[in-house]
């Protein structure tokens, strides 16, 4: 009993995944289905982030020095895979929380669901470009930037019409709210700053005044 | 490009998280250095060590050498003007750190009003040991046979487009084989002013481009005319030093510049012109060929380098003269930096304000304005092996040169261009797949695309069978297998074996 919901569980998580690559052909159609038809998973969702987490981080080793020049001092891999995650979380937030307001039918959740499928052609480009870029020339470079910008643009095409679908929004008002949660995302970072610079000052208000009572004890 | 690539993914990572990390920049103070790739600083042996250093004791002169700026080599002859003492000394390098006066020039026999010299700047001898000297406070270039008689002078430039009240300064001259003579004028900003052998003014050669700015010029529209008058004027600049080289180019430097416009690409600090005076210098370097890359203060001192003079070697090497630093900055023909080395300061090997710059040999002259002195300098034993392996790799003699090479990497690990120089010797032995990994380490993406576009074609040559195998499998296998399936199916269907 106990193995086969396992396994069920398992075809489920399989199909999802495979689900992912119907997402990426058919956008409209697909993350209409992840979510109202309930095709897509959280955690296939956490493995499409993982594997582009993985590529990008590959790429940085296994990427001809033609395209990719690292500079191995100022590396920090947590920052690096953090340059990925932070912008993430960012516009899921943002954007779920503007488009709660406006008649979006998505939840959070499911606006990071969608967010993670719509990484799915990165990894997929990206892994075998990076193997394909060890055996290119510099006169052969147009064909690593085209792939390599293609699937940049298509993840961006996929993420406006994933949001539309999920909010159950008209086009029009989709790109509105793609712009309106880049402003989002920056009120969120300028809260975010001011919020720890208040807290650094407030901290640093304690210390002193910790400081000043060592002294006068 | 590179540098803002740098630091622009160092912003992105700074950006996503906002606690502060101070970075250190770490700079070792080196004699001599170099850059890699990244533009870091690359702490490198010395390439010149200097052999002697001379002032008027040294030299035995009857009185100090006063504010010297020229200088000229002419095999183991040396010109030094004397500027401020009006005069000219002829040296003779005797041996390798021996310098002997020859004679003292300071007048000389013809039919003209004035026989002696006020403030010679720069003076020129041509094979046939006639001398050319720019006479800056007299106004005009002499020309004097071997035993100092006159010849002919070259006047200021008859030309419409010049002030006739301007008095013509001549500070740097440069001779050709034909006698005609370059000259750098104070005061006048079209380029060289060049005339042909008989005397005769035949025009400007390379001027360099006027260069504005949108806002100064948007600013301009606004302004009234007694701002405007205020204001900066968009000319052209002057060049402050020229050499002829060995091919009969003219290598000529600015100094002084705006570090925005160096950084910008939009004015150069070194030129090479050939007699059209278009620009036919080579920048194939990883670095624009500015000097010193990093700018800021430091030391008291600020700005770009600050080129002065420069001096061309026979092996297509030349060297540029930076007195605001007081450093030396050698390129190859590419313009790859060879090495920096020098600085500001009192010991041997560091300059007050060097003015002038020559070479015999691969030996190179440094004149210091400000200290009074002349110093000599001699490749070291690594400075020796770079230049040997660079001649061998144009006379042809690859292995040589890659030995050659390997030495000056043992003695500097951190030399990109021993590196690639390997490489090259590598490459030019048709050895693509080891040439691969010397130009991937210190990223040399375009011979490194050179070597694998061989290596890539001999390797296909060589597997060409399997290549064709594997293809074939691809396609006959899955055909094949439908083809089985398909007979099967017909066995299967077939109705003999139905019962």
């Amino acid at each position: 009993m106990d193995a086969s919901v396992k396994k069920v569980k398992f075809q489920k998580y399989l199909s999802s995944l495979k689900f992912a690559l119907y997402c990426i052909s058919h956008p409209l159609d697909g993350f209409w289905d992840l979510t109202h038809e309930k095709r897509g998973t959280y955690a296939a969702a956490n493995t499409i982030l993982a594997l582009t987490l993985i590529v990008r981080v590959m790429k940085l080793r296994y990427t001809s020095f033609i395209f990719m020049k690292v500079y191995w001092e100022e590396l920090n891999i947590f920052l690096y895979i953090a340059s990925i995650l932070f912008p993430l979380l960012m516009f899921v937030v943002g954007n779920w929380a503007l488009t709660t307001l406006f008649d979006g039918k998505g939840r959070l959740g499911q606006v990071y669901m969608a967010s993670c499928y719509c990484l799915t052609p990165y990894p997929l480009l990206q892994f075998p470009l990076m193997i394909f870029s060890n055996f290119v020339t510099v006169e052969e470079k147009e064909f690593y930037m085209v792939i390599g910008g293609l699937s940049i643009i298509w993840c961006g095409l996929l993420f406006i019409a994933a949001m539309g679908q999920i909010h159950e929004y008209s086009a029009g008002k989709n790109i509105l709210f793609m712009v309106a949660t880049l402003f989002a995302m920056l009120v969120i970072i300028f809260i975010l700053m001011l919020f720890f610079s208040m807290i650094l000052q407030g901290v640093s208000y304690f210390i002193s005044l910790g400081k000043e009572l060592l002294f006068r004890l | 490009m590179k540098r803002m690539i740098k630091r622009i993914g160092a912003l992105a990572l700074g950006a996503v998280i906002i606690s502060g990390s101070s970075m250190v920049v770490c700079a070792e103070e080196n004699y001599t250095y170099n850059y890699d790739w990244w533009g870091d600083v690359q702490g490198s042996p010395d390439f010149y060590t200097v052999t002697g250093a001379y002032t008027s004791v040294e030299l035995g002169l009857d009185k100090n050498l006063s504010s010297p700026r020229g200088l000229f080599a002419a095999g183991n002859l040396i010109y030094l003007c004397d500027t401020g003492n009006n005069r000219i000394i002829e040296l003779e390098k005797v041996s390798e750190s021996e310098l002997e006066v020859v004679r003292i020039i300071d007048e000389f026999k013809g039919d003209v009003e004035n026989t002696g010299f006020s403030g010679p700047t720069d003076i020129a001898v041509s094979e046939e040991g006639d001398f050319y000297i720019a006479d800056k406070g007299n106004a005009r270039i002499l020309k004097l046979d071997k035993d100092l008689n006159y010849l002919m002078q070259f006047d200021k430039p008859v030309d419409s487009t010049l002030d006739p009240a301007a008095i013509f300064q001549p500070s740097k001259i440069a001779i050709d084989t034909a006698g005609r003579v370059y000259c750098v004028a104070s005061g006048i900003n079209k380029g060289l002013i060049k005339y042909e052998n008989n005397g005769e003014f035949s025009g400007f050669v390379g001027a360099t481009k006027v260069r504005f700015n949108w806002t100064d010029y948007i600013w301009k529209r606004f302004a009234t005319q007694a701002q405007r008058d205020r204001m900066e004027s968009f000319v052209p600049t002057e060049y402050d030093n020229l050499y002829m080289d060995y091919e009969g180019f003219i290598f000529v430097v600015e100094g002084d510049q705006e570090a925005e416009d160096l950084k910008a690409n939009t004015d150069s600090a070194v030129r090479r012109l050939n007699l059209l005076g278009n620009d036919i210098l080579v920048r194939n370097g990883d670095w624009v060929v500015y000097g010193d890359l990093y700018m800021g203060s430091g030391g008291g001192y600020e700005g770009p380098s600050s080129f002065k003079d420069v001096t061309a070697l026979d092996n297509d090497v030349y060297i540029c003269m930076d007195d605001n630093r007081g450093r030396l900055f050698g390129y190859d023909e590419q313009g790859r930096m060879l090495f920096a080395c020098g600085g500001n300061g009192n010991m041997d090997g560091y300059f007050k304000k060097p003015a002038a710059l020559e070479h015999i040999g691969t030996d190179l002259i440094v004149l210091d304005s400000m200290d009074c002195s002349l110093t000599l300098f001699t490749p070291t034993e690594f400075g020796n092996l770079v230049y040997q392996a660079m001649e061998q790799f144009d006379a042809g003699e690859y292995d040589a040169s890659e030995a050659s090479w390997r030495r000056a990497m043992e003695l500097n690990g951190n030399y990109d261009l021993a590196y690639i120089g390997i490489g090259r010797a590598l490459l030019s032995q048709e050895r693509y797949e080891e040439a691969l990994d010397y130009f991937e380490i210190k990223y040399d993406a375009d011979n490194y695309s050179k070597a694998y576009k061989q290596y890539r074609k001999e390797w296909v040559e060589e597997h060409i069978g399997g290549i064709i195998a594997v293809i074939l499998a691809l396609f006959l296998i899955p055909m094949s297998i439908g083809k089985v399936k398909a007979i099967k199916h017909e066995i299967d269907v077939a109705d003999i074996f139905r019962r």
